[in-house]
């Protein structure tokens, strides 16, 4: 991989000896251990709700330990609040960004410590620690620039640039990729290099078992709450990793029958949009999708896939153009008619579009059957039919912890979030499935079995619309790659292309970027 | 140990100690204006005890206020905020004092349609709305407050008509003819030996235990609180997002324009013009606020600012002024407020003791 390890192993700067964490009677760590040196960074494994949040919590002062003992440089701390934490030198950059949309770059950096004038803020100091930091690391930004403006890469660098301004040795991120765009991504690891080169150390929560290997040092397991092994990242491979995780070996390889796609499902026939600044971003797209296929819609993010995913499930309305559905048009329609006429989707945004998170997962399972036998007779909910379709689906799709039918949904992790969602949506059975970014944030385990089903809806004859910025996903699971650029599919690639090794991840990326197949 | 942690889970339990701590300022305003709290708390409780036609009255205060409760807790449920119940609770009572005037219908079919009146001009009061909201964009509780002046004022230019005003002197209008009234019959009033016992109070807790079925139990329960929730997950979901918001604020004024018929048919029989906003509306956002927008707890609130309005009219007779029961009244509502930080602590103290 060819980076280069800071990591200093005679300084030992965080050490958590045998860390308890119960929740009631739920024991979210058991007896976790982790030892971080300077410079080092040090990776935390392990599947959506395995305890990773829980423990880095209770490293940063959120969470007070059962039992366990913490030392920071040698000495043992007993942190009371995230303050005790971050005045050790601890600083964590969550997963969800905790930062004020219209205020600037600047005034979100110094929330809480603003250098004073005498009564006024003294925003110019302010900036030029902000400058120099972003100089020292190699991450530039505009401070004046407001949160709102900026993109989410961006705002990840305010996030970090914030934990290093209240002086941090210790930076906790806590799955920094799991909205990034792949060239975002590639400048986190350059940042994190920066970091370690200056002798801080960086704890890397993830379950991207790439990431790992690309920039972390160390690597430490946890599965179920227990402390699995600590590893040097060096002697293992990503199979390891993951079935060390994951506690049985994992299969990357999509299994996937050769089949031949039936008539066409989705037609989509030059259709035309603008985005909310009304900027043309679809530009006479045209796409099929047929029964018994996989389509993977591969681009970068913000050449029209959404917008053309929000057309076809009825969010967004286009200017021109057909789409129709077995021959039967629904150009333009509500979400409702999208969806009787056979569109199920799994969307991009599972909190915004996905999710009711304050209703019970039983409650997210009949979003779009509550008004429909069994789950209501005459207007009213059928309490029971409701509960026991939960159970079965929560059983079926390995939704955890079990037993939370009645729970707000918003109390899940994020991959059993993600699961909720589908197992809604894949019980739907419609003609077409369109799946944006199903496997964002979720574990391997979880991508195994959420590709699993996707490849099942496609065996049963049905069409899927993979839209995703994943393209090792778009690859292993496409019959048919469609390269969508600047609003218009700009290249296609056959399966039999993919499996023959005739193109890969490099002839994609270039098509991506508006080049021409030759 | 786990009891003590299920008590301090609940609500409740906050809702109680936000309750002790308003009288507590209340009776350090009372010692500082040099009323004794002692005196004054004690004509206050027997005032809503001491007999059981006060605890009558209590009921009878309370009603109007259950719906009005029952009406701003509906629309926070479904993720709006009614704060024109007030308004909607004074065209509600116009609308019931007109077809009480002019109406001819035998007795329980006339209020029954006076309710009904009242229902719909409060249903539409708050439509209209919701029609800003939905199809221009324009915040709810901006509209709401314009409408209640609108309504107020609309209510004071009517009781000066001369369609409905009384004969003679006097700023307000003709008494609702006897057939629209809801007072219980002339035998049980004996009974009870209270003039205004009325029918309003089975009707308050009727209409609140169907709120909560209708909250908890159906499908319509379940769009218009998709659509409080997450409007985006609810649109989604194929919910038609504007309707709902319509139906929820289209209910949530009709509970306040029965409020407003209840009032009437029950009490007043007649509009007086008003000098000032008589606060029914807004006293059923502290209603609903003290019940955590739970229909049932409504009942419970209700009653009891029902107490305090009723109690605390009589204060006067020991010398402390009535504004003591707003004071607090508004402390209730500030602790109640505040709540969670008292959760948060004492949580910590009950875990500071067991980790010792």
């Amino acid at each position: 991989m060819g980076r280069v390890s800071h990591a200093d192993e005679s300084t030992v700067v965080v050490e958590m000896r045998n860390i308890v964490k119960k929740f009631g009677d739920f024991t979210a760590n058991d007896h976790i251990q982790l030892t971080v040196h300077k410079g080092e960074v040090h990776a935390i494994l392990g599947e959506n709700g395995a305890g990773k949040s829980t423990m880095m919590n209770v490293l940063c002062g959120l969470y007070k330990p059962t039992a366990g003992e913490i030392f920071i440089n040698g000495k043992q701390v007993n942190f009371n609040s995230p303050k005790d934490s971050i005045d050790m030198g601890i600083g964590m950059v969550h997963q969800h960004f905790m930062l004020i949309q219209p205020f600037t770059v600047t005034d979100n950096i110094i929330l809480g410590m603003e250098p004073v004038k005498g009564l006024v803020v003294d925003k110019e100091t302010a900036k030029a620690r902000i400058l120099e930091l972003s100089a020292k690391y190699n991450m530039s930004i505009d401070p004046d620039a407001k949160i709102e403006d900026i993109s989410v890469g961006m705002q990840q660098r305010v996030e970090i640039l914030k934990v290093l301004y209240r002086g941090a040795d210790v930076l906790i991120l806590d799955e920094p990729t799991a909205s990034l765009t792949p060239q975002e991504i590639e400048g986190l690891l350059e940042i994190i290099e920066n970091l370690t080169a200056d002798g801080k150390s960086v704890i890397l929560i993830t379950h991207k078992l790439k990431e790992i290997t690309a920039s972390s040092d160390k690597c430490t397991i946890i599965r179920q709450g227990k402390y699995i092994d600590t590893v040097s990242v060096k002697d293992v491979n990503e199979s390891d990793l993951a079935a060390m995780m994951v506690g049985r070996d994992v299969n990357f390889k999509v299994e996937k029958k050769p089949q031949e796609p039936g008539e066409a499902v989705l037609e989509v026939e030059g259709i035309r949009a603008r985005d909310y600044r009304g900027v043309e971003i679809l530009k006479g797209l045209d796409l099929t999708v047929r029964k018994g296929e996989i389509v993977g819609l591969a681009g970068v993010d913000g050449n029209g896939q959404t917008e053309l995913v929000e057309i076809l499930t009825g969010l967004r309305k286009a200017e021109s153009g057909k789409v129709s559905i077995l021959g039967k048009d629904v150009f333009n329609r509500t979400p409702k008619e999208t969806f009787d006429a056979g569109i199920s989707s799994i969307p991009a945004d599972r909190q915004k579009h996905g999710l009711i998170l304050e209703f019970s997962n039983e409650d997210n399972m009949i979003l779009q059957h509550y008004n429909e036998a069994p789950f209501a007779r005459k207007g009213i909910l059928n309490r029971k039919e409701i509960r026991e379709h939960a159970t079965a689906l929560m059983e079926k799709f390995d939704i955890r912890p079990r037993g939370t039918e009645g729970n707000p949904a918003g109390t899940l992790s994020g991959g059993n979030q993600q699961k909720v969602i589908i197992a809604r949506e894949i019980t739907n059975d419609k003609e077409l499935l369109i799946a944006v970014n199903p496997t964002r944030g979720l574990d391997v385990g979880a991508i195994e079995f959420v590709h699993k089903y996707l490849v099942e809806q496609r065996n049963n004859n049905r069409a899927v619309l993979l839209v995703s910025f994943e393209l090792d996903e778009i690859m292993s699971l496409s019959d048919r790659i469609e390269v969508i650029s600047g609003g218009i599919i700009t290249g296609s690639v056959t399966g039999e292309e993919i499996a023959n090794h005739e193109t890969d991840e490099k002839e994609l990326g270039f098509l991506m970027a508006g080049g021409k197949r030759t | 140990m786990k009891k003590i942690k299920n008590i301090l889970e609940t609500n409740v339990l906050y809702t109680l100690i936000a309750i002790v701590i308003g009288f507590v300022i209340g009776a350090l305003f009372l010692a500082v204006a040099g009323i004794s709290p002692g005196a004054a708390y004690a004509k206050l409780i027997d005032g809503v005890f001491g007999r059981p036609k006060y605890l009558v009255w209590t009921m009878v205060y309370g009603s109007p206020l259950i719906f009005t409760g029952l009406s701003v807790a509906f629309s926070l449920r479904t993720g709006v905020f009614n704060i024109g119940a007030e308004g909607q609770f004074v065209v509600g009572s116009l609308a019931a004092c007109a077809v009480g005037i002019l109406v001819q219908a035998p007795p329980v079919i006339h209020a029954l349609l006076c309710i009904l009146a009242a229902a719909l001009a409060g249903f539409l009061w708050s439509y209209l709305v919701g029609l800003m909201k939905v199809k221009r964009g324009i915040h709810e509780v901006l509209s709401y407050i314009m409408f209640n002046w609108i309504a107020f004022y609309l209510s004071n230019y009517m009781v000066n008509t001369e369609l409905l005003h009384k004969e003679g002197d006097g700023e307000a209008t003709k008494n609702v003819l006897d057939s629209a009234r809801i007072l219980f019959p002339e035998g049980i009033l004996k009974v009870l030996d209270c003039s205004g016992a009325n029918w309003g109070f089975l009707l308050a807790i009727i209409t609140a235990v169907a709120m909560w079925i209708i909250i908890e139990k159906t499908t319509l329960g379940y769009r218009l609180k998709a659509v409080g929730f997450n409007k985006e997950a609810a649109k989604f979901g194929g919910i038609n997002a504007d309707k709902s918001i319509l139906t929820a604020l289209g209910i949530s004024g009709a509970l306040a324009g029965v409020g407003g018929a209840v009032q009437l048919l029950g009490m007043g029989a007649r509009i007086s013009q008003f000098a000032g906003q008589e606060g029914y509306g807004f006293q059923g956002i502290t209603v609903a606020l003290i019940a955590g927008s739970n229909p049932i707890g409504c009942i419970f609130s209700g009653i009891f600012y029902g107490a305090m309005k009723y109690g605390g009219s009589k204060l006067t007779m020991v010398g402390a002024p009535e504004e003591v029961i707003d004071i607090i009244m508004g402390c209730v509502i500030i602790f109640i407020a505040i709540s969670q930080v008292f959760k948060a602590l004492f949580k910590k103290t009950v875990k500071g003791k067991e980790s010792k």
